[in-house]
């Protein structure tokens, strides 16, 4: 039942993989912009999960939760402050500005708290369960469990409510979105804000999971997460859960069958084998650009 | 008094002067339609009317209020609502969810329910593909959801870029139908179109622009009349 342990272990990572590359779709979806910036949104949504509960005794729940709001308000932040103006400027431009933003951000937190790793309190007993003989702690559980329930609010947020309807709507012809009436600019906001705080949950997840925190934590998984985002087809929510998932059990299998040096080559050799082969990604039609 | 009342309206692409000083009137109750050739400014003045662009330089008066440079949405909740060239809709979404969301600034939900039966009813089509990918309907559907979707916004103002492009004769006599239908239950129309035929044949009133600027005005009679549009806009004869 080994193999089974390690796919375990590699849907468990996928999925914080997964909840990043969320952020990463949805933004894209809406404005075409890869907010590189967003692994930072994912290490201080970890910093934030971890002051709440070794400083202010907080469960992981509340963290949790607490994570999610303050994620929720920086990245709104970011985009007012650091996007909005570049709306009509060449991607380019805003493609280095999120890469600045990105920066500023890591070096800010080790300016306010220094380099040096944290270490993440337990806040579960680990208890491990033998399930067909394999091995799954309770942190496993409880990841895919938080992980599951996030996605679905989300599918439920973007299908089923009003303000869902309308991030469709934008990221698909945000003009005639705004002969609906709808506020663009609200709407963008929305889904910086939506998109962050699953980069905060994931931040929390993997510090319980992983245990060890820095300020530049999030530059591997937000890679890793971009990758799982084009993977599944950039701007596709679906896609992005999935190439997630897909991502956590390649690495892990790669690692499992003794190449664990290539478990990082791994995602980019993804990377360039899609944008070859299927650049639209697994859920991306090969249609044409948007004019 | 004139519902809307443009005057000296000047709009820009950049270094492009696309409105070169029009002015022009739409009262209560009318059809008013916009004929010119391609490249003329029609779309740019609907889309300046609408908020999607800013003028800059000149007025427009909706009910006595300015709106030059409101945004879109103030604009929508003021009663004007604005079927774009080529449709627009949101080909990811079903046919049911793009009316819903003409409806978007709408909070009465009783109300938000009868007029998707009205809309129902005026283009059965649009029920029977209700659960329907927009992107998937014809052209003449995709145009009947666009006019249904605005209809949603109870516009007073219904502003209609082209409704005819690329749709079969048949298709287009039945728009022009729900066009005249939506005229006589109090919404007020401004209509662009290229079929002038069509246009002036039901319109009170025509402007004609020419390179951004109206060249001529009257009433649909005059127009047809004209010499001057038979040549140029009505095929001649
Ligand atoms: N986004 C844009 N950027 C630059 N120039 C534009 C833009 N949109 C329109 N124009 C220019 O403005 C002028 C008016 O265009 P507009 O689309 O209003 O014409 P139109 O009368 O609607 O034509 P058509 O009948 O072909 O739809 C044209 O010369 C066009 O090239
Ligand atoms: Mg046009």
């Amino acid at each position: 039942m080994e193999w089974l342990q390690q796919l375990i272990n590699g849907i468990s990572l996928g999925s914080i993989y997964a909840l990043i590359a969320l952020g990463y779709t949805m933004v894209y979806g809406i404005i075409k912009l890869i907010n590189f910036a967003h692994g930072e949104v994912f290490m201080v949504g970890s910093f934030i999960g971890f002051i709440s509960i070794s400083v202010w005794g907080l469960g992981f729940f509340p963290a949790l939760l607490l994570s999610m709001t303050a994620c929720a308000i920086f990245g709104v932040l970011i985009e007012r402050i650091a996007y909005k103006r570049l709306r009509n400027a060449t991607r380019i431009a805003a493609l280095i500005t999120a890469i600045g933003v990105s920066l500023l951000i890591q070096n800010g937190v080790i300016y306010i708290r220094g380099a040096q790793p944290a270490a993440y309190p337990d806040v579960f007993a680990n208890t491990s369960y033998n399930f067909f003989g394999a091995q799954i702690s309770s942190q496993a559980i409880l990841i895919l469990s938080v992980s599951v329930a996030l996605m679905l609010i989300l599918q439920f947020i973007v299908h089923k409510t009003k303000i869902g309807k309308a991030m469709r709507a934008v990221s698909h012809d945000a003009e005639a979105a705004k002969l609906m009436g709808i506020n663009v600019d609200n709407i963008i906001s929305a889904t910086f804000a939506i998109g962050s705080a699953l980069a905060g949950a994931a931040g929390v997840i993997f510090g319980v999971y992983y245990t060890k925190i820095d300020p530049l934590m999030g530059v591997i998984p937000g890679v890793k997460a971009f990758v799982a985002a084009v993977l599944g087809g950039i701007g596709i929510i679906p896609g992005a859960m999935v190439g997630g998932l897909v991502l956590g059990v390649v690495e892990t299998v790669v690692s499992a069958l003794g190449f664990s040096l290539w478990r990082d080559a791994a995602a980019f050799i993804i990377l360039i084998l899609i944008l070859i082969f299927r650049p639209a990604g697994i859920f991306g039609k090969n249609t044409r650009e948007k004019v | 008094m004139s519902m809307l009342k443009v005057d000296n309206l000047n709009v820009y692409y950049g270094a492009i002067h696309a409105l070169k000083g029009v002015s022009l009137e739409v009262n209560e109750g009318e059809v008013v339609t916009l004929i010119g050739a391609n490249g003329a400014g029609k779309s740019t003045l609907l889309k300046t009317l609408s908020g999607l662009l800013k003028p800059k330089e000149g007025t427009i008066d909706y009910l006595g209020k300015s709106i030059a440079g409101s945004a879109a949405q103030s604009i929508v909740k003021a009663g004007i609502s604005h079927v774009p060239e080529g449709r627009r809709v949101f080909a990811n979404m079903t046919v049911e969810e793009n009316i819903e969301l003409g409806a978007f600034l709408r909070k009465d939900s009783q109300g938000i329910k009868q007029d998707f039966e009205k809309v129902y009813a005026t283009f059965p089509r649009l029920l029977e593909r209700r659960k329907q990918l927009s992107g998937t309907l014809s052209g003449g559907e995709q145009q009947m959801l666009a006019m249904g979707r605005a209809m949603m916004a109870k516009p007073r103002l219904l502003l209609l870029d082209e409704p005819s492009m690329g749709l079969a004769p048949l298709m287009v006599k039945t728009i022009f139908q729900v066009i005249k239908d939506i005229n006589k239950e109090g919404t007020t129309i401004l209509l662009v179109e290229q079929n002038a035929n069509m246009a002036l044949s039901i319109a009170d009133r025509a402007y004609v622009i020419e390179t951004g600027r109206v060249i001529i005005s009257g009433t649909a009679e005059e127009l047809q009349a004209s010499e001057e549009v038979k040549l140029a806009y009505l095929g001649g004869h």
